[in-house]
């Protein structure tokens, strides 16, 4: 069962009068329950890849499938739709809503989503007992460390239930200590609740939890290898 | 409340106290514009009000009837009689509060010393007192004491260009129906004031029985003035004592008595909202100012929430909600200060020192703001509607933000 297809997708950017190539005829699938790591240095296309598969950016040809739903035609309306129920999302810089509290940030996307009340505080309460941060719930964004806040933005991911969480260099701005817990976090979601998990990073150490390692580079698929997953080196 | 309604209030509320300088700054713009609103308007209210209350209580009324050739020549010749059968009913009905028959006639009063030509007006003291036409200010001596009362009340300014003073005889002259002179003496027995000096030179007050045997007018009358509770609302009630009245008299409402008081008003309501849209438009430069900076600041965030799946309706709602509680705080605000400011100067304001001569306008030199309800609700409605509609700009530009550009913002 794939949770993404991407069949053929090019995406050029525009910088004054040169043309960056982001995305060059990339054809992709990503099965369910899967944890994909792309991996490639500045520039090689895979958060644009990322953005493709999280119907935030669209190609300039191609088709992209979450599930049984084709992205790359829906409208802006759709498209959020789309990625509130099925995709959570953790990023680089952490990104939580500085005036609400951890809890409350968790319980956004919920929120929006239209759960009740009290459902929202209990799965709110209980990824964030998940993630380490019980008894942190109360807190705001600024009064917790950079390794905090990215679990926090974890638990928003997933407090949701997606099907599927795209992670964009989720461990640059944490340190080993931490970044080796996120991704311990990740496999663990992924083992226990078969989230499908891809993850854009250049850092080796991360690539080292993936079961399918991708690489990329000027927009290009250069490798795709299955491998074994192992702990972060600390 | 929608949930996701729910969190796009909690976090207007919130944004709007990250940076609390700027939106205490801007919430005190709004509450001075509202503020401003108000009591200009009330200030306005009041001097119209002023200009048509004082215009009506000398003395015209809300509603005036008289015999038809009256106004033309309005001397003894053309009189009517007192009311009575179903006139007499429809004056004792609601919303009619007061009524009062007079006479009315262009007199010369003398003087040991001087002479000048008046307006005598034979009354019933009680009604006039309950119209709201007696003067109200009397500095020396009393007022009638009723339709038989001998005496004369004449104007403070009037004794002075007689030469004469409270206690000394004068003598009244004027035309009886048949064209003869009809005079007699009489004792200045109350000397008034009157809040337009002006009124002060032209009535002289006597009883109403009194001035009916001087002129051989028997019961006949020269007018009846009619009042109600609310001037502005005259045209409501009028048709029923016009029906009463009959064909043979002549019912005219304040409006068409004075058509220069009339316009006054329709021109003030007007010229009331225009004012508040002036000033609206002013204060709008600094709340669109606010909307925009809060959004440009948060960029990101806005960016993180389209990202997550918030649907742009949702940012924009989120932009106006803001708005809204800034207008509605500032409302809150402008509105009590408004209303208490008003009320404690609800006794006058003297401004006798800049603006002399004000009686040629009817005016009296003390201003009476009059608060109106109407006048609250209008700014609120100016406010708010204009408010929104100024938000939507910043509301639409970040509803219509990239998320993908907008995270990489820093």
């Amino acid at each position: 069962m794939s949770a993404i297809i991407c069949k053929e997708l090019c995406k050029t950017f525009h910088q004054g009068e040169q043309v960056i190539t982001g995305l060059d005829h990339v054809s992709i699938e990503i099965k369910k329950g899967s944890f994909t790591c792309l991996s490639g240095p500045s520039g090689s296309g895979k958060t644009t890849l990322l953005n493709a598969m999280g119907g935030l950016d669209t190609p300039d040809s191609g088709e992209i499938w979450v599930g049984d739903t084709r992205l790359d035609t829906l409208a802006r309306g759709a498209l959020a739709d789309m990625r509130l129920h099925n995709i959570g999302f953790v990023f680089q810089a952490y990104n939580l809503i500085p005036v609400l509290s951890a809890r409350e940030n968790v319980e956004f996307v919920m929120q929006v989503q239209g759960v009740a009340k009290g459902e929202r505080r209990r799965r709110s309460d209980e990824v964030l007992a998940e993630v380490g941060l019980q008894g942190m719930e109360d807190r705001l964004p600024s009064q917790l460390s950079g390794g905090q806040q990215q679990r926090v933005a974890v638990a928003r991911a997933i407090a949701s239930k997606p099907k599927l969480v795209l992670a964009d260099e989720p461990t640059a701005n944490l340190d080993s200590k931490s970044a080796a817990e996120l991704m311990a976090l990740f496999e663990s979601l992924n083992e226990q609740h078969g989230i499908t998990f891809v993850i854009a990073t250049h850092d080796v150490r991360v690539m080292g939890y993936a079961r399918r390692l991708i690489s990329m580079r000027d927009g290009l698929i250069i490798s795709d290898e299955a491998q074994q997953s192992h702990s972060m080196v600390v | 409340m929608n949930a996701s309604w729910l969190v796009v209030a909690t976090l207007a509320w919130r944004n709007l106290w990250r940076n609390y300088r700027r939106t205490l700054i801007i919430l005190a713009t709004i509450t001075l514009g509202v503020w401003s609103m108000i009591f200009m308007s009330a200030l306005m209210r009041g001097m119209v009000d002023e200009i048509v209350r004082n215009g009506l209580e000398t003395l015209p009324g809300e509603v005036q009837v008289h015999a038809p050739a009256y106004r033309r020549d309005p001397s003894v010749v053309n009189s009517m009689a007192m009311p009575d059968g179903d006139f007499l009913q429809a004056l004792g009905e609601s919303p009619v509060v007061a009524w009062a028959a007079r006479v009315r006639v262009p007199a010369v009063i003398s003087s040991e010393r001087d002479s000048r030509g008046v307006v005598l007006l034979g009354v019933d003291p009680s009604a006039e007192s309950a119209l709201g036409s007696a003067p109200d200010n009397l500095v020396e001596g009393r007022f009638l004491l009723g339709v038989d009362d001998k005496g004369v009340v004449i104007g403070a300014s009037l004794a002075k260009r007689l030469e004469t003073s409270l206690g000394k005889r004068i003598v009244l002259m004027s035309q009886n129906p048949d064209n003869d002179v009809a005079d007699r003496g009489a004792r200045i027995v109350g000397i008034y004031k009157a809040r337009l000096p002006g009124t002060e030179d032209i009535y002289v007050y006597a009883g109403r029985a009194a001035t009916q045997k001087m002129l051989a007018m028997g019961e006949q009358i020269s007018e009846v003035a009619v009042t109600a509770d609310d001037y502005r609302a005259v045209q409501s009630w009028y048709p029923n004592i016009l029906e009463a009245a009959g064909d043979e008299l002549e019912v005219l409402p304040w409006t068409a008595l004075d058509t220069f008081l009339s316009s006054m008003l329709a021109v003030q309501d007007g010229f009331a909202l225009v004012f508040m849209v002036v000033v609206f438009l002013a204060l709008s430069f600094g709340l669109v100012n606010t909307l925009v900076m809060a959004v440009f600041e948060r960029v990101r965030e806005i960016g993180l929430m389209l990202a997550l799946g918030m649907k742009p309706a949702l940012i924009i709602g989120q932009v106006l909600v803001e708005s809204l509680y800034l207008l509605g705080l500032g409302l809150a605000a402008g509105n009590i200060i408004a209303y208490v400011s008003i009320r404690a100067l609800e006794n006058g304001i003297d401004i006798s020192s800049v603006a002399q001569g004000m009686e040629m306008m009817s005016m009296s030199p003390v201003l009476y703001p009059a608060l109106r309800f109407s006048d609250m609700l209008m700014s609120t409605a100016v406010v708010i509607v204009l408010g929104l509609a100024a938000s939507l700009l910043p509301a639409w530009k970040a509803s219509r933000l990239d998320p993908v550009k907008a995270l990489t913002k820093t």
